[in-house]
């Protein structure tokens, strides 16, 4: 099967549209990643030197990681059904495109925002560690470890938060339900990074390897599984 | 005459690709439809592209879409089954029946949205099969009954996103020829959210032209459009028709369906008949003549009784009588003649026309009465 670039980008490129048009949507995209950003910030810039210790056991910045598996949720739960709500998603499939153009297409424009929102506010956190936290304090934070999972764990819990978004947007019939469902299903994503992060699980390379394999395999897996999911006559009719 | 002629200027002065003539077909496949140049001639004159549609070379002589015992049931409901028939290419086909007769069911199903649960179709020359979802929907262009726009976005963007679906080439320019087509160019940077019910129908229009389809299924195209928005539809189908796009329409408008539609068909749930509008008239009611006088005649037996091409007749009213008739071009000078030779002072003798709307009355109230019993 060959995908199509042109058809993938169009669907991109009006989501972006959508965005653009519709300001709210990255109000609410950006508002979420900053109130989580609050409670890190406040424990990292009131904490004095002699904390750094306690810091040093903890991956403050691991915690962090939920934004990607959180963020994306919301956008990837509406791709589907929200199309089939405003009724807009009969003229969308009646054109040549292939269901796995449309959801690549769907992923994109949930991915890369989400990849900047992630990316942007964990650089603001790490501006204002660097400049206002104590430097102690800022070296137990800015571990070459943590920055390079940070990084690499990213992309790849977003990607998998939108496949689950995608594939429960594709099979629901209410936009309200897939949202909640979309939050729910990453959650599991949002408690292992958190109990990571608070070294309730020993974070190590060979855990870290292994979880990225994991994802990448599911990620790789998501877009399969999302296809199969899309049912385009039940998505037009409602029956089945 | 005149209009022939025009039509053959227009025809000589257009860059046209051949369509073969269409091949004769068990359920009768008309050519072109004649006497549709008045329409043409008035014209939006600047639709989308110019020549005719490109007809592939191996389905030169098929029907654009053929239909055999094509049925679609959702569970133990039955949408609509056992439908049979074959467009030409450049034929305007009208789909009419009640709300729940399956019409948009078969939109869906000759589109490639649904799959049929029995019987097969040919659209556009490719067999109606999930491999040739791709194939089909390139060459087809469905408009349906609710718009389906982005309302945030502008009419341009909304157009450029299905230029895209479509890989349109040059969508720039092909966006403005079909805004132009529908009388909506100067609207193109405004949101889709901002226009009426209408102007979001044209938008769609401009949009299922974009691709420049072999075939154009419209459900219920001028929903919602007021006179003079609706005419211009009318006009684009009319030069839609003339460029060799198929073109299936579903409608409530009767009157719509009578004036476009080189033939209709009626369907609920089965079809129940399919033939060029006037064909559907004569085989559904017998052709008749209204008379009508200034007073009751004294012997109407005496007068209508063994007159040339009349059948018999019955009264209407005090002094009006219907006349069955084989011929009514003979039958209404042999009745004028009787009349006057009785000494009736006769007010009026017209050919009774039944319009589609009748022929459409008539099978609905058909099957109501036949589900009753």
């Amino acid at each position: 099967m060959s995908v199509s670039k042109r058809r993938v980008r169009g669907i991109f490129r009006k989501e972006l549209r959508e965005y653009r048009h519709n300001g709210n949507i990255i109000v609410a995209m950006v508002i979420f990643p900053l109130i989580f950003l609050i409670q890190p910030l406040l424990t990292v810039l009131t904490e004095a030197t002699s904390a750094s210790n306690g810091l040093a056991h903890e991956h403050v910045l691991l915690y962090m990681l939920a934004i990607p598996a959180l963020v994306p949720a919301a956008l990837a739960s509406y791709s589907v059904v929200g199309e089939r709500q405003q009724g807009t998603l009969e003229p969308v499939l009646a054109t040549p495109i292939r269901r796995e153009e449309f959801l690549l297409g769907k992923a994109l424009a949930a991915f890369v925002p989400s990849l900047a929102i992630s990316y942007a506010v964990l650089a603001f956190f790490l501006a204002c560690v660097e400049l206002f936290a104590h430097p102690g304090i800022a070296s137990a934070l800015l571990r070459g470890p943590d920055l390079l999972a940070q990084l690499l764990f990213t992309p790849l819990l977003a990607a998998w938060s939108i496949w689950v978004g995608i594939a429960i947007s594709a099979r629901s019939s209410d936009v309200r339900v897939a949202g909640q469902l979309s939050l729910l299903a990453s959650l599991p994503s949002v408690a292992v990074t958190t109990l990571i992060a608070l070294d309730v699980i020993h974070p190590t390379f060979g855990l870290a390897l292994g979880g990225a394999a994991v994802l990448l395999v599911l990620d790789a897996m998501g877009w399969r599984i999302t296809s199969a999911a899309f049912d385009r006559e039940r998505l037009i009719t409602g029956t089945r | 005459m005149i209009y022939l002629i025009r039509w053959l200027i227009r025809m000589l002065r257009r860059p046209t690709v051949p369509v073969e003539p269409l091949a004769a077909s068990p359920v009768g496949v008309p050519a072109a439809a004649p006497g549709r140049d008045e329409a043409a001639a008035r014209t939006l004159g600047h639709f989308v592209s110019a020549g005719r549609v490109a007809v592939p070379r191996t389905t030169q002589g098929a029907p654009a879409l053929s239909v055999h015992s094509l049925g679609k049931r959702f569970g133990d409901r039955i949408a609509f089954q056992d439908v049979s028939f074959e467009i030409g290419y450049g034929e305007v086909f009208g789909f009419l029946g009640p709300n729940g007769a399956g019409k948009t069911t078969t939109v869906r199903t000759l589109g490639t949205l649904i799959a049929p649960t029995s019987g097969s179709a040919m659209v556009a020359g490719f067999p109606l099969t999930p491999e040739n979802g791709v194939a089909i929907r390139r060459r087809i262009s469905i408009m349906p009954e609710s718009p389906g726009l982005y309302l945030r976005l502008s009419v341009a963007e909304n157009l450029g996103c299905f230029a895209d679906l479509y890989e349109v080439a040059d969508p720039k320019d092909r966006i403005g020829r079909a805004l132009r087509a529908v009388n909506l160019a100067d609207r193109a940077h405004d949101a889709c959210g901002t226009l009426s019910k209408g102007l979001r129908q044209r938008v769609a229009l401009a949009r299922a032209l974009l691709s420049d389809p072999q075939v154009l299924f419209l459900d219920e195209p001028t929903a919602g459009l007021d006179p003079v928005a609706a005419r211009d539809v009318h006009d684009l189908i009319d030069d839609l028709r003339q460029r060799g796009v198929t073109i299936f329409l579903t409608t409530h408008r009767l009157e719509e369906a009578e004036r476009l539609c080189d033939r209709v068909a009626i369907l609920n749930t089965t079809l129940r008949t399919i033939g060029r509008p006037s064909e559907l008239r004569d085989h559904l009611f017998a052709r008749t003549l209204a008379v009508k006088t200034l007073v009751p005649l004294t012997d109407p037996d005496g007068v209508f009784a063994g007159l040339s091409a009349v059948d018999g007749w019955h009264h209407d009213g005090a002094a009006g009588y219907v006349l069955s008739v084989s011929d009514p071009a003979v039958a209404a000078p042999a009745a004028t003649r009787a009349l006057v030779t009785a000494g009736a002072d006769v007010l009026s003798i017209s050919e009774s026309r039944h319009s589609l709307e009748d022929v459409y009355l008539e099978l609905v109230n058909q099957d109501q009465e036949a589900s009753r019993r």
